[in-house]
């Protein structure tokens, strides 16, 4: 047994162990989970040596203050994250994108994420954490995963089981694009919408609200009139689809959103701009633009291997 | 047979089976869900019946649309698969602390209190489909007279163990949650177990629920 564990001194507003969270549930209500942000937290992962879907903090706006017990170790930060190391009682700011060996008694205090709503820590090593259905991820509102599906709190531990032994710094260079452009398919209730209420969806910038969440992004600022029906029979739904309820205020579905849904669909998010709508903050602007299925799919493709391009770099 | 199938999106296949909400048709989407479940086809990660419809999520970086689609259009069904059917019964405590929404009932539907709770607990409801949050099953159809539309302004949390009606439906809330349906009692049976990967939840689609009146001492000595 190895005794080498981080303390919370300070646990932030949301931080959550996340993976790439748990397929196969959405028939018996659980949704995917899983970190909001794939490609940070694949990055995360990549820069400390363990395998890509190892657990990770997620945290939002504020992050944790941790001070480490135990054998040195290796951890990074992804992101657009401000945060310090502190060795000795010296403060050292740290960089996003770059490795740090922790040794005995060194405290991370993760200040806050600039302008952006998540960031990640990876831990090199297999923390002591319960996994549900193949996951560990945090989903908060049905109780699930590990540290019994609660959001991590002050004074807690992460344990760890065994560190990486593999401790060589590793950097890469990298930075977040901002995107106020959102590609948006055709939803399968686009007909449900007046003229005018798709000209003010693909035409009109909307303000993400302040009761955005892992659940759901809700829209404010301008109205999209429906015009057959407000409801439909209750049917499933996925990460980036978009509802417009009945006061005309859109919402996008995120990683935890409800696995069944009543009101019409406009839109689905296209899967290539997931990780940079999730980072859009509230109180910002964005727009929706129009893209046709296979231009949604290169696009993917071209993502993913840019993101692939960027693991191989480190 | 599946009336269309489109794109929901760039990763998910949306399986239209008709407008209707009947049991014929559920019990397609659930044949079509288990034949799905059982093909093992390359790059799936979820499938969620409704109604009336299938959604088959997909992994984009292992398959697309068009692929996927022609492997469903050929897919085999097994229409003879008779789908295992539970019946279970569901002790419910209407007292007036749990009985959230009984007066507005009694308002848009017309009906006294005892009325009410004689034609709810008077009949058995079919399972459609369980979702939204973990373990909620959604059950039908309530008598003709009982149907009323959901709370103009829903409810910021909704107790653990409440029964809603709306419409020709009832659901039963797994656990606290946001929601809209108007709360006629409460359960004391757990619904959904997250200690039970295998089988968290107590309703499936396809089952029949019959629910039992309970006092609220009976229901203050239940233990699951």
């Amino acid at each position: 047994m190895i005794n080498s564990y981080f303390k919370f001194i300070r646990s932030g507003i949301n931080t959550t162990y996340q993976d790439k969270g748990r397929e196969n549930l959405y028939h018996i209500g659980i949704p995917y989970s899983g970190a909001m942000d794939n490609r940070n937290f694949l990055i995360a992962n990549k820069l400390v040596n363990n395998n890509l879907n190892a657990p990770v903090l997620e945290f939002a706006y504020q992050g944790p203050h941790l001070k480490y017990q135990g054998d040195t170790i290796i951890i990074a930060i992804t992101g657009d994250v401000i945060f310090k190391i502190i060795k000795n009682g010296v403060e050292y700011t740290g960089n996003c994108y770059e490795s740090y060996q922790i040794e005995n008694g060194d405290e991370i205090d993760i200040i806050s994420t600039n302008k952006t709503i998540y960031g990640y820590l990876a831990i090199g090593g297999e923390i002591d954490i319960k996994f549900q259905w193949k996951s560990c991820s945090i989903n908060t509102n049905a109780k699930i995963g590990s540290n019994n599906g609660k959001k991590l709190e002050n004074n807690q531990t992460i344990k760890l089981l065994k560190l990486n032994s593999n401790k060589d710094k590793k950097k890469i260079d990298y930075t977040n694009s901002k995107v106020e452009n959102i590609r948006v398919i055709k939803g399968t209730n686009f007909n449900y919408f007046s003229d005018e209420g798709i000209k003010t969806f693909f035409e009109k910038k909307f303000i993400v609200s302040k009761l955005s969440d892992r659940m759901g992004m809700r829209l404010q600022g301008n109205k999209i009139n429906n015009v057959v029906n407000t409801n439909i029979k209750s049917e499933g739904l996925i990460k980036g689809v978009i509802q417009v309820p009945p006061d005309g205020n859109p919402i996008i579905m995120l990683s935890d959103h409800g696995t069944i849904g009543g009101y019409p669909k406009i839109g689905v998010v296209a899967s290539v701009d997931y990780d940079r709508l999730v980072q859009i903050t509230p109180g910002s602007e964005i727009k929706f633009t129009e893209i046709q299925l296979t231009d949604a799919e290169t696009l993917f493709k071209l993502y993913e291997m840019d993101t692939d391009n960027l693991l191989s770099q480190i | 047979m599946i009336n269309k199938i489109v794109n929901l999106g760039d990763s998910a296949l949306y399986c239209d089976f008709g407008q209707e909400v009947n049991k014929d048709i559920n019990s397609k989407v659930i044949k079509y869900f288990n034949s799905v479940r059982k093909s093992n086809i390359e790059g799936i990660t979820n499938v969620t019946p409704s109604y009336n419809k299938l959604i088959i999520s997909f992994n984009l970086s292992i398959t697309n649309f068009k692929k996927l689609k022609k492997e469903i259009e050929v897919l085999n069904i097994d229409y003879e698969n008779k789908i295992i059917n539970k019946e279970i019964q569901i002790p419910v405590c209407c007292e007036s602390s749990f009985s959230l929404d009984i007066k507005r009932l009694e308002k848009k539907l017309s009906l006294n209190r005892e009325q009410i709770l004689e034609k709810f607990f008077n009949k058995k409801y079919f399972c459609y489909m369980t979702g939204f949050i973990a373990g909620m099953p959604f059950l039908g159809d309530l008598d003709e007279n009982m149907r009323a539309n959901r709370l103009e302004t829903p409810r910021v949390k909704v107790p653990k163990g409440s029964i809603g009606l709306t419409e020709q439906f009832t659901n039963i809330y797994t656990f606290e949650s946001p929601g809209g349906w108007n709360i006629i009692g409460n359960t004391p049976l757990n619904i959904f177990n997250n200690l039970n990967e295998n089988e968290p939840n107590l309703i499936s689609p396809g089952d029949t629920v019959i629910f039992k009146e309970i006092t609220s001492s009976e229901y203050k000595n239940y233990h699951d």
